[in-house]
């Protein structure tokens, strides 16, 4: 077999892998076993750049990659270990719908983004041109996600998960975006996630728990 | 047909060294000092020597049910190619027959503990049942998995062309894999579902089916489910590693020795692996247990679904 076969193979299984990381985040009710699987989904994201970077000899990849393995393999987790230790928040965290359903639901979307990424798939030359289908999938899994949670925490998680469907959906079907980007978006996510964080303070403070549907009740009926 | 005695009397003899080791493994992880590797056939010398009781209520249903389930099992053994592919049994049924003998087994169970009519064993059987039903359909998604990818229901020609690709990860195995191992811990009374070391009644669920049995009778359900185990490990190392199983066009007795040394290999990792996996979680709700099967017959049919877009 040509190694460009087996890396193209790996791909795809790593790709799999991605879903059923984006998949099992949907069934769990703990948060850090969410945050957990949300490291495990950057280590993924971590070996298929660097197999992309590999196949296609483009040196701003590996960078990418490290700046993957910096950022959302140790870094946002660590940070995510942190903060829910302070908070005192390893509680369960409940979802709106039960979980079949949700399931169930991101079966669908499964289907539906598959759908949406044939003609796009048909266009595209990278060797990675069949896992946009999945790409997109963990997009709307994360989005789903971010739908059905109630808690500020799970919410977060799923935001950086969509951004980890957002990188992966960017190098398999362009290889990438220019460095000058994507170094602005690691940025953005790395601001976001600190605003992000100390508003988690605000809300405990102000609701005395850090589930948003209480922030609902602000509004004049 | 000499191979085909030889593989099902090496499954009968090793299914209780396969539950001893996940046995001393559990102890090990759990800071116990363990019992000795031999501990189940310890345990099944002492029940064939003891005099059977039987309550007064039996029926011959009751008395016979150890038989049929002991010969479904091994029945079950001898169609699974564990070792090699050419054999007369496995050629005989394909995958969908050997779930029915899986079926048909969990039926006799469920009846003959309600023959007695405890409150225990009725209770038993319809939680057994309810697992049952929700693992049988996530089985067969596991198995349609492999059927699609190599285009044939039996599980001879699955390891067989499965051996023969070069790459043998396909991406939806990924997800099948996943599946499988929850229907193998729902379906062996395992932690997340059932304790299989429980002393309570009240939360039994095999056990519960069970109570009634004693020495003769009771040594041969235990070594029914022993095997069943051993059994569902070989359906799981068929569809998802079979690397080592002897195929017709290898040479023979030297294949063969691979073959069983590659199946203890396996057996060996598994075990550990499994007593991991049970150390690490804990039991959950009976009815808890509708969604943890609904989960895994949903990545069964997303194995599909990756199988079929991904276009492998």
């Amino acid at each position: 077999m040509r190694p460009s076969n087996l890396i193209a193979e790996l791909l795809k299984l790593l790709a799999a892998s991605l879903l059923l990381i984006s998949f099992a985040m949907l069934s769990r009710r703990r948060t850090q076993r969410l945050i957990t699987l949300f490291a495990w989904q950057g280590s993924v994201l971590f070996v298929s750049t660097l197999l992309v970077a590999y196949s296609a000899g483009l040196t701003e990849l590996y960078y990418s990659a490290a700046l993957t393995l910096a950022l959302k393999v140790i870094a946002l987790p660590w940070i995510l270990h942190r903060l829910i230790q302070r908070l005192g928040a390893q509680w369960d965290s409940e979802p709106l719908v039960n979980i079949p359903t949700t399931m169930l639901v991101g079966l669908g979307l499964v289907i539906f983004a598959f759908g949406l990424a044939q003609p796009i798939s048909r266009m595209a030359t990278t060797i990675t041109r069949h896992t946009i289908g999945v790409a997109l999938a963990v997009i709307f899994l994360a989005f789903l996600m971010m739908i059905t949670r109630r808690k500020a925490i799970t919410q977060v998680i799923g935001f950086l998960a969509m951004e980890n469907g957002l990188f992966f959906a960017a190098t398999s079907a362009t290889y990438g975006m220019p460095m000058v980007i994507e170094l602005g978006i690691a940025l953005d996510l790395l601001v976001g996630f600190f605003i992000l964080g100390i508003f988690f303070f605000q809300i405990r403070e102000q609701f005395d728990s850090l589930d948003l549907s209480h922030l609902e009740s602000l509004k004049e009926e | 047909m000499v191979r085909q005695f030889g593989e099902v009397l090496l499954a009968i003899a090793i299914a209780p060294l396969f539950a001893g080791w996940i046995g001393q493994c559990r102890a090990w992880l759990q800071n116990r000092s363990a019992p000795p590797l031999t501990q189940p056939y310890r345990m099944l010398r002492k029940l064939f020597h003891k005099d059977a009781a039987l309550a007064t209520d039996a029926s011959p249903l009751f008395r016979t049910t150890p038989y049929i389930l002991f010969g479904t099992m091994v029945l079950a053994a001898a169609i699974i190619p564990s070792v090699a592919t050419d054999l007369p049994f496995a050629r005989a049924a394909d995958a969908i027959a050997l779930i029915g003998l899986f079926a048909t087994a969990r039926v006799f169970l469920s009846l003959a503990a309600m023959d007695i009519g405890t409150a225990f064993g009725s209770m038993g059987a319809r939680r057994d049942m309810m697992i049952g039903f929700l693992a049988e359909p996530a089985l067969l998604m596991v198995l349609f998995n492999a059927f699609l990818l190599t285009g044939s229901t039996a599980l001879p020609s699955v390891v067989e062309s499965s051996t023969a690709h070069a790459f043998p990860i396909d991406p939806s195995l990924v997800f099948a894999a996943v599946a499988f191992l929850m229907v193998l811990l729902a379906e062996n009374a395992r932690i997340p579902i059932d304790n299989p070391a429980t002393h309570l009644e009240l939360t039994m669920i095999h056990e519960a089916m069970v109570l009634e049995y004693s020495a003769r009778h009771l040594a041969l359900v235990e070594w029914s489910s022993d095997l069943k185990l051993f059994n569902y490990a070989c359906i799981g190392f068929a569809l998802f590693l079979p690397w080592g199983i002897a195929t017709p066009g290898a040479d023979g007795s030297l294949a063969l020795g691979v073959a069983v040394i590659a199946l203890l290999a396996k057996l060996l990792v598994a075990g550990a692996a499994l007593a991991l996996i049970e150390t690490l979680s804990a039991k959950l709700r009976i009815f808890r247990a509708p969604e943890y099967l609904a989960t895994a017959f949903l990545l069964a049919v997303l194995g599909l679904l990756v199988h079929l877009l991904l276009g492998a």
